[in-house]
C-alpha cells in the first residue's frame, strides 16, 4: 500500500513576522534579528493539504525549504504537524536569489528527490510577496499548475480536481504530478501538540548545500549569482501629506456630510 | 525596431481594463526608449478587439483567437506566449498582475529564463537606458527599485495604477491574425466557472469598509446603508472576513483586495499596516474611530473621533436629508 500512496511535497520559506519586523528607515533594511521567524502563513494551509491528502490516501510528505540555517526552525514545526521528511537548503550559495534562482534550486531539490506526486505552495510570501515561486517551479518540472485553489475536489491516483480562487472561481482538472499554490480558504492548519513539538526535536532536518543540488544544475544558475533580477536601490515610501484634519462633536456629521457629497457628485 | 509587448487580458469577449492602462504606459516608454508598442490576446471570438488595443496605443497586435483558448488554460496560453516571444524578441513584456497575470506570468517568465517583478506600481527608464520595476515590498513598508539583466525584462503591473491614452480612433496600427496547428495544454483541463465574483472591489469608486470596531455581523447593515445612498461598496478589514461575517471578495489589504476608490470610508478600522497596504492610494481617506491614536487617523485626510455607533446613524440620516433619498 505505502509504495501507491502519495509522494507530496511542500514548500515553506520561514518570514519574519511581518506585524513586528522593523525597518532601518535610513537604508530601508529589513531588520531580521527584530522579529523570530515563522512559517510564512500561507504555506501552512500548503502543508495541510498535504497532510490531508497522506492521511486520506496513505503516503509521504516532504517539506523543502531554502534559507538560512535558522529556518531549520520552521521545518522541525513541520515535522511536528505531521511531515514524514524536511530538507533544509542552506549555503551561501543559494542566498540572494530572485524568484527565478529561488524556483531553480527548489526544482533541483524535487528533481534530486525523484517521483513525487503533488508539489504545495502558498499562494506568495509575506515578505517577497511576489506568488511567483509557485508556478516557475512547476514549470521548471515540467508539470502543470493551478494558482489560487481554494477548494480541492477531489483526488484520484492520477488527477485532482481543484477551484481557483481568480475573482471568478474555476474548476481546474490536473493530471498528476502537478502543483498547487494554495490560498488562507482551503483549510484550517492543524496545530502541533505539545508532544508533538517534543518529537520532533529529535527528528532531523537534512541539511543540503548548492553542492546536492549540482548534479542536477549548475550552482552559478542559482543564489545571487544566478538571479536575472536586481534589486537597485531600496526606499521608504515618502510619508504621505493627508490632510489629517480631526474632527469631534456634532459638526462632524454635518462636516463629513458635505465632504462625502462633494465626493459623489464630483463624478 | 523591436518592441515592448502588453499582454492583452481577456477573459470571455471582453478585455480587462488593465490591458490599456499598460499600454498606455508602454507608449510613455516607447517613446523614451525608441521602441514600439506591441500586444497580445488570445482568447475566443476576441478579433474585434484587435482595433481596441490600437486606439490605445499599441503599433501591432497579435491575435490568438481560437475555439481551444476559449478557456483560460495556463499550458496552453504560455505555450502561445513563449513562442510569440521567441519569434518576435520584445525588449519587454507586461502582463496584469491579475490572478490570472499572476498565475501565467511566472510560467512563461521561468521558459524563458529571463527576470520578473511582480506587482510593480512604477515603472522608469533609468539614465543608462534601462527599466526601472518599482514594487512594494513588505507590505508596502518599502519600495524596492529593480533592474532585470536578462531579455525580455518581464513585470506584471497592478491594476488601476497606470493611465490609458484616451481612445484614438483615428491611431493606425497593424494586426496580426495567428493560426495554430495545434494546441499543446498537456495535463490541465478546465471544466468551467464555479461562481462569479461577488464584487468587484478594485473597481469601485467608493467604499465604505467596516473594521474590528464593529461588534457583530448585523452591524454591517449600517456601513451598507451608507453604501447604498451614495453609490458605493462595502469593505472590510480581515478579521471580519476570518470571522465569516462577510466574504473574501470584500477584503481590503495585502492579502485581500488593492483599492484606489475616490472615496473611502474607514469605521472601525486601527490601520494596521496590512489593511493600509490595501488603499492607502484612495484620493479621500475618512477615518471613524474611538481612538484619537488610531493609526489610520495619521493616513486620513478627515478624521472623525466617535463611536461608529453613534456617528454612522446620525451621517445616515443627514445624507438622507440633503439627497432626499430614503434608501
Ligand atoms: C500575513 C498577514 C496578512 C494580513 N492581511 C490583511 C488584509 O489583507 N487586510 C486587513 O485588513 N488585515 C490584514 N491582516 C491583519 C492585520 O494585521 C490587522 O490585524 C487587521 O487589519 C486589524 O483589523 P481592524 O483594524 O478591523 O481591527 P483592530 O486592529 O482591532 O482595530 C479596531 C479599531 O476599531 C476601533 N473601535 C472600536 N470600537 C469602536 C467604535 N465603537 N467606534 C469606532 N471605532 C471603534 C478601535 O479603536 C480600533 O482602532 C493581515 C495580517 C497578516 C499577518
Ligand atoms: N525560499 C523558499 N523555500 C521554500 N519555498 C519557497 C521559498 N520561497 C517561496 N517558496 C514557496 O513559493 C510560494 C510563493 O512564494 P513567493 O513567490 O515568494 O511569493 C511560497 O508560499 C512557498 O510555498
Amino acid at each position: 500500500m505505502s509504495n501507491q500512496g502519495f509522494n507530496i511535497i511542500v514548500l515553506i520559506k520561514q518570514v519574519p513576522d511581518i506585524e513586528k519586523v522593523r525597518f532601518d528607515v535610513e537604508t530601508g533594511r529589513i531588520d531580521r534579528s527584530s522579529a523570530p521567524g515563522e512559517t510564512n502563513p500561507f504555506d501552512l494551509h500548503a502543508l495541510e493539504a498535504g497532510l490531508q491528502i497522506k492521511e486520506r490516501f496513505g503516503g509521504l510528505v516532504t517539506v523543502i525549504s531554502m534559507g538560512p540555517r535558522q529556518a531549520e526552525s520552521s521545518l522541525k514545526d513541520a515535522l511536528a504537524r505531521g511531515a514524514d521528511r524536511a530538507i533544509l537548503l542552506t549555503d551561501a550559495r543559494l542566498a540572494g536569489a530572485d524568484t527565478i534562482a529561488t524556483a531553480k534550486a527548489l526544482a533541483a531539490a524535487i528533481k534530486k528527490l525523484g517521483k513525487f506526486d503533488l508539489v504545495l505552495c502558498g499562494e506568495k510570501t509575506v515578505d517577497g510577496d511576489t506568488g511567483q515561486v509557485g508556478p516557475e517551479v512547476a514549470e521548471l518540472l515540467g508539470v502543470p499548475h493551478a494558482a489560487y485553489v481554494c477548494e480541492i475536489r477531489e483526488v484520484t491516483r492520477d488527477s485532482v480536481k481543484v477551484v481557483s480562487d481568480m475573482g471568478d472561481k474555476y474548476l481546474y482538472e490536473l493530471k498528476l504530478p502537478a502543483l498547487l499554490t494554495v490560498t488562507r480558504e482551503l483549510n484550517s492548519p492543524r496545530l502541533p501538540t505539545l508532544k508533538d513539538l517534543l518529537r520532533a526535536k529529535r527528528l532531523n532536518v537534512e541539511i543540503w548545500t548548492a553542492d546536492h543540488l549540482s548534479e542536477i544544475i549548475p550552482v552559478n544558475q542559482l543564489g545571487f549569482q544566478g538571479s536575472k533580477t536586481k534589486v537597485v536601490k531600496v526606499v521608504i515610501p515618502s510619508t504621505e501629506h493627508r490632510k489629517g484634519l480631526i474632527l469631534k462633536g456634532d459638526d462632524a456629521v454635518e462636516k463629513i456630510g458635505e465632504i462625502i457629497l462633494r465626493e459623489v457628485a464630483g463624478g | 525596431m523591436t518592441g515592448i509587448l502588453i499582454y492583452a487580458e481577456a477573459n470571455g469577449p471582453e478585455i480587462h481594463p488593465i490591458s490599456f492602462e499598460l499600454l498606455g504606459k508602454a507608449r510613455e516608454l516607447a517613446e523614451k526608449l525608441g521602441l514600439e508598442v506591441w500586444s497580445v490576446a488570445l482568447g475566443c471570438r476576441i478579433s474585434d478587439k484587435a482595433s481596441e488595443l490600437i486606439y490605445h496605443g499599441a503599433d501591432r497586435v497579435y491575435i490568438y483567437d481560437d475555439e481551444r483558448l476559449r478557456d483560460l488554460n495556463v499550458v496552453a496560453y504560455k505555450n502561445v506566449l513563449v513562442e510569440l516571444v521567441r519569434e518576435t524578441k520584445p525588449e519587454i513584456f507586461l502582463l496584469g498582475a491579475t490572478p490570472w497575470g499572476r498565475s501565467l506570468a511566472p510560467r512563461v517568465a521561468a521558459a524563458l529564463d529571463t527576470g520578473l517583478t511582480a506587482d510593480c506600481i512604477d515603472l522608469q527608464v533609468s539614465e543608462n537606458g534601462k527599466l526601472i520595476q518599482i514594487r512594494p515590498a513588505f507590505t508596502g513598508n518599502i519600495l524596492a527599485h529593480i533592474e532585470t539583466v536578462s531579455k525580455p525584462v518581464m513585470a506584471t503591473i497592478r491594476y488601476r495604477v497606470m493611465k490609458k491614452l484616451p481612445r484614438d480612433v483615428n491611431r493606425r496600427g497593424e494586426i496580426i491574425v495567428r493560426r495554430l496547428e495545434e494546441i499543446d495544454c498537456d495535463g490541465i483541463k478546465c471544466l468551467g466557472k464555479v461562481s462569479e465574483r461577488g464584487i468587484s472591489l478594485a473597481d469601485a469608486e467608493i467604499v465604505v469598509a467596516g473594521g474590528r470596531g464593529l461588534k457583530k455581523k448585523e452591524d454591517l447593515k449600517m456601513l451598507e446603508e451608507l453604501a447604498n445612498l451614495i453609490g458605493g461598496v462595502v469593505g472590510a478589514s480581515r478579521p471580519l472576513v476570518e470571522e465569516g461575517w462577510i466574504s473574501k471578495d470584500h477584503q481590503v489589504g495585502f492579502s485581500g483586495n488593492v483599492v484606489k476608490p475616490k472615496l473611502y470610508i474607514a469605521c472601525g478600522i486601527s490601520g494596521s499596516p496590512q489593511h493600509l497596504a490595501g488603499m492607502r492610494d484612495s484620493n479621500i481617506i475618512i477615518a471613524i474611530n474611538t481612538d484619537p491614536s488610531a493609526p489610520i487617523f495619521r493616513h486620513a485626510d478627515y478624521g472623525v473621533v466617535a463611536d461608529l455607533y453613534d456617528f454612522m446613524p446620525k451621517l445616515i440620516n443627514y445624507l438622507k436629508e440633503r439627497t432626499g433619498k430614503t434608501a
